[in-house]
């Protein structure tokens, strides 16, 4: 069995009676898609938030690149090398679409505290800034700002940003959200590319992208993993059916 | 140091503590239902005192000089909200702050304009003035023990309000959630004019009390306002309770401290250094407080935790 | 539409030729009003510092101003008293060098600003406000219980502190100073907004979560930003308490808080040229208001609404557009 990069142990967390997470263990493994995908309310934002820092579970633990990280922050995990897209863009509204990409740069350079030089005189931030926008297609729109972007556009740049990182690990929340059929498509080939990359951790609504790109899908409903599998065997998982693509199709 | 003394004392802080309720319960109130910061409550403070002193000189009945106070404050505030405050709503703070001071400087000087720039005086009634006894031996100023008294009615009401009444259900539906009380179908503008004007009215009352002790003075808001400000820090944003709790601790602590760090130090130093020391000390004993409080629990002893 | 880098050219123009007129004509109270924007406009611009690129709302920047402003008055005191600031641990002297006063000023509103600024950024919004507003309260009501440097009634110093080569009881000289460090703080001001340092600022502004995200800590950003923006509005005390040959508690008022913000707010938040023009604007104001009407701040309470309603982007907002001061 290959190494996992990312995997959860058995992680709850309860708000008073509600149980958000009841006992997920999941894994992801070098070079795939693991795809999370579950009705509304059924804990998906909960899950990615243990996994990325920002919530403490209320029992198990959390593993990156074979490290226990259950305790360290968001910030720490991030430098571990766990790179993260936001359901709703946290962006830089009022900036360009350039200095969003170069803030993941100097993130990953690990060196804020320069105070004089103008950061868009620094070659290698810009380089890497511009890379990055090349790969998702936003070269043309450096110089606009956030703000003035469409909400397809607005996903893709959310993706550069994690992509200046060069993360060994992406955790990707809705990415598709409000692109359309085209920008999705487009959006499906790329992340198919980056997988070789490093692994993508997926929560998705958009079902042709999931069945599409995963090679394994977690059905997550009321806190729990009900099913894990190829897409073919979710497919035909009887408890699935019932209880999410039942009322979805 | 006798008994008497330091219970003297420490009802002089319970006392200087319920004042302060007064104002942080209203500010609490407006921040918790419109999420607004109101720099502007000390001046509503200084008009309650005003109206006080001139009713209170034109008519001689304490009374009257009560309920003109209460007046005044409410329809300056209710004024306020439907003039200026209401567009502010969901504007960001430093909008609110800003407006808010702008404000602080009209009425400031409106008041100025119209009263002159020397102090008014407010005389405690004779029914009020001299001394009680209270068991144990303590005698102590009829008027403060009355001032403690209305404020425990008052933040007994409140509770009430807050907890029983339909204004109440309303009040919380509304720190929880903004836009469920406007699909309850509750009229929203009126209900937030009519906050405003109860936390106006508040501190109005606030006001016209302590002038009987001090002296009524333009500019004698802000200073409580600010004190104010760390009982919200100490007890929690839209917390009453916290209010009640934050405001005891920090007549407390400012009253206590102001009188015993100085005699606490004359047993390591001579009197003249003790006295400046301590003095100086005690003037920074409540932000000391606040600072403690902040690093202990950064939402407030009665705060929601983020 | 006027560009604003013309605009604030402009700016530049009326600062030098108004008190060089004023040289010619003699008339030095023409230069000694300059010289009170001058300053205030430096305490704007380290305001505007945490407040434009930080977005933290400081209603506390009296304690910095103050702080500075009795750096000077202390270490002028024990100058002229021939008495020693301290003994233990080690000898320090007062001094009358403008360029010591300055460090001094810097270091010591440095060091405040570090520590309100750890205890203020635990929390954030309505809170940090609150705190800000509370801790300038604290350093006020110190100043006033203090006795050895005059308490209540401040502090005098009888002859303006020296700078090598230069007569600095001369007015213009004095002003051409104030100038030179206003000029200075609004370089680096610039320089700052457009460093590497000034991009994960402005982002931890508008998008904590997205900093965060990116490995950066958004708060530590900010308390950068918050002791940088206090040690400016600590010189600038120290400048205006040399103005003054002047401080008393009045330096640490929250009105002086809330008036440096209004400077920041009319010129426009987050320009760059903003302070200034908002510290002049103030400065003419309280000349012909106050001459004019005893209750002047009425007038400027009005203005501060209209433009806090209606004139989003202040002054050089109305004057230049939108577009804001990125390239």
């Amino acid at each position: 069995m290959t190494e996992a990069v990312l995997a959860t142990h058995a992680i709850s967390k309860n708000f008073g009676a509600l149980k958000a997470s009841d006992n997920i263990s999941i894994d992801l493994r070098p070079n795939e898609i693991h795809a999370i995908i579950g009705p509304n309310g059924a804990g998906k934002s909960t899950l990615i938030a243990q996994i990325c820092g920002t919530l403490k579970p209320c029992a198990g633990n959390v593993e990156l690149l074979g490290r226990d990280v259950t305790k360290e922050s968001a910030r720490d995990r991030v430098r571990a090398g766990l790179g993260r897209t936001f359901q709703i863009s946290a962006l830089a509204m009022e900036d360009t679409v350039l200095q969003n990409a170069m803030l993941g740069a100097l993130g990953a350079s690990g060196r804020p505290w320069r105070f004089f030089g103008p950061a868009l005189r620094d070659n290698e931030l810009r380089d890497a800034a511009e890379c990055a926008l090349l790969r998702v297609g936003l070269e043309d729109f450096m110089r606009v700002r956030t703000a003035e972007l469409s909400h397809g556009q607005r996903r893709q740049l959310e993706v550069a940003v994690s992509l200046t990182l060069n993360p060994r690990v992406f955790v990707m929340d809705e990415p598709m959200a409000g692109l359309g059929s085209e920008g999705s498509k487009r959006l499906t080939g790329f992340l198919d590319a980056l997988r070789h990359e490093a692994p993508i951790l997926l929560v998705e609504h958009d079902m042709d992208a999931v069945f599409a790109l995963a090679d394994r899908i977690s059905v997550l409903v009321y806190g729990r993993i009900i099913a894990t599998g190829s897409g073919n065997d979710i497919r035909a998982n009887p408890e699935v059916q019932e209880a999410y693509l039942g009322d979805e199709a | 140091m006798s008994f008497a003394l330091i219970a003297e004392q420490i009802l002089n802080g319970v006392q200087f503590g319920i004042m302060l309720f007064l104002m942080a319960a209203g500010l609490t109130l407006i921040f918790g239902v419109m999420g607004l910061i109101n720099l502007a409550h000390g001046s509503l403070f200084m008009v309650g005192a005003f109206a006080a002193a001139a009713v209170a000189g034109a008519t001689g009945s304490f009374l009257l000089a009560l309920l003109a106070a209460l007046t005044a404050a409410a329809i300056a505030g209710a004024l306020v909200e439907l003039v200026v405050i209401r567009r502010l709503y969901g504007k960001d703070h430093l909008d609110q702050v800003l407006a808010t001071f702008a404000l602080i400087l009209i009425f400031s000087e409106g008041t100025r304009w119209l009263f002159g720039s020397f102090p008014l005086y407010l005389s405690i009634p004779s029914y009020l003035s001299g001394p009680i006894s209270l068991p144990g031996g303590i005698e102590y100023s009829l008027y403060r023990t009355a001032l403690i008294a209305a404020g425990l009615v008052i933040a007994l009401g409140l509770g009430l309000m807050i907890t029983r009444t339909r204004i109440g259900v309303q009040v919380r539906a509304g720190e929880n959630d903004r836009e469920m009380i406007a699909a309850l179908g509750i009229d929203i503008s009126k209900l937030y004019t009519l906050i405003f004007a109860l936390g106006a009215a508040l501190a109005g009352l606030a006001g016209a009390l302590v002038g009987a002790i001090q002296s009524v003075q333009v500019g004698m808001g802000e200073p409580v306002l600010i004190l104010a400000f760390v009982v919200i820090v100490i007890g929690g944003i839209g917390s009453i309770k916290g209010a009640l709790i934050g405001s005891i601790l920090v007549g407390l602590t400012d009253t206590l401290g102001s009188v015993f760090l100085p005699q606490a130090l004359r047993l390591v130093m001579d009197a003249s250094s003790a006295t400046a020391v301590g003095s100086s000390i005690a003037s920074m004993a409540i932000y000391i407080l606040m600072g403690v409080v902040l690093i202990w629990r950064p939402t407030g002893l009665f705060g929601a935790r983020f | 539409m006027i560009k604003e880098r013309h605009l604030n050219m402009a700016l530049i123009v009326v600062c030098v030729v108004i008190p060089v007129w004023a040289h010619l004509a003699d008339e030095p109270f023409i230069i000694t009003l300059m010289t009170r924007a001058a300053i205030f406009a430096l305490a704007a611009v380290g305001l505007n510092i945490a407040l434009g690129l930080g977005g933290l709302v400081s209603l506390g920047h009296a304690a910095f101003f103050g702080l500075g402003g009795y750096a000077m008055g202390i270490s002028a005191f024990h100058a002229q008293t021939f008495t020693p600031v301290a003994e233990w641990p080690f000898l320090i002297e007062g001094t009358k060098s403008m360029p010591a006063i300055w460090l001094i000023s810097v270091a010591v509103s440095a060091f405040a600003a570090t520590i309100v600024g750890i205890l203020s950024l635990r929390t954030s919004g309505v809170y940090f406000i609150m705190i800000t507003l509370a801790f300038g309260q604290m350093f006020f009501y110190f100043s006033i219980s203090w006795p050895t440097y005059g308490g209540e009634d401040g502090l005098s110093v009888y002859v303006r502190n020296g700078f090598p080569g230069l007569n600095t009881l001369d007015p213009i000289q004095f002003f051409m100073i104030c100038f030179a460090i206003l000029v200075a703080a609004l370089a680096l001001a610039s320089r700052l907004a457009r460093s590497p340092f000034g991009l994960a600022l402005n982002a931890a502004r508008q998008a904590p979560q997205r900093v965060e995200t990116v490995g950066l800590d958004p708060n530590r950003l900010k308390l950068v930003a918050f002791v940088i923006s206090g040690a400016m509005t600590g010189l600038a005390g120290a400048l205006f308490a040399d103005l003054n040959r002047f401080v008393s508690p009045a330096m640490f008022s929250w009105q002086l808080s809330g008036e440096i913000m209004v400077f920041v707010i009319i010129g426009g938040v987050g320009r760059l040229f903003g302070p200034v023009a908002g510290a002049l604007v103030f400065v003419t104001l309280e000349h012909l208001l106050g001459g004019f009407s005893e209750f002047w701040h009425v007038h400027l309470g009005v203005l501060l609404l209209l433009v806090v309603l209606f004139g989003r982007g202040g002054l050089i907002g109305m004057i230049c557009g939108r577009e804001g001061s990125h390239d």
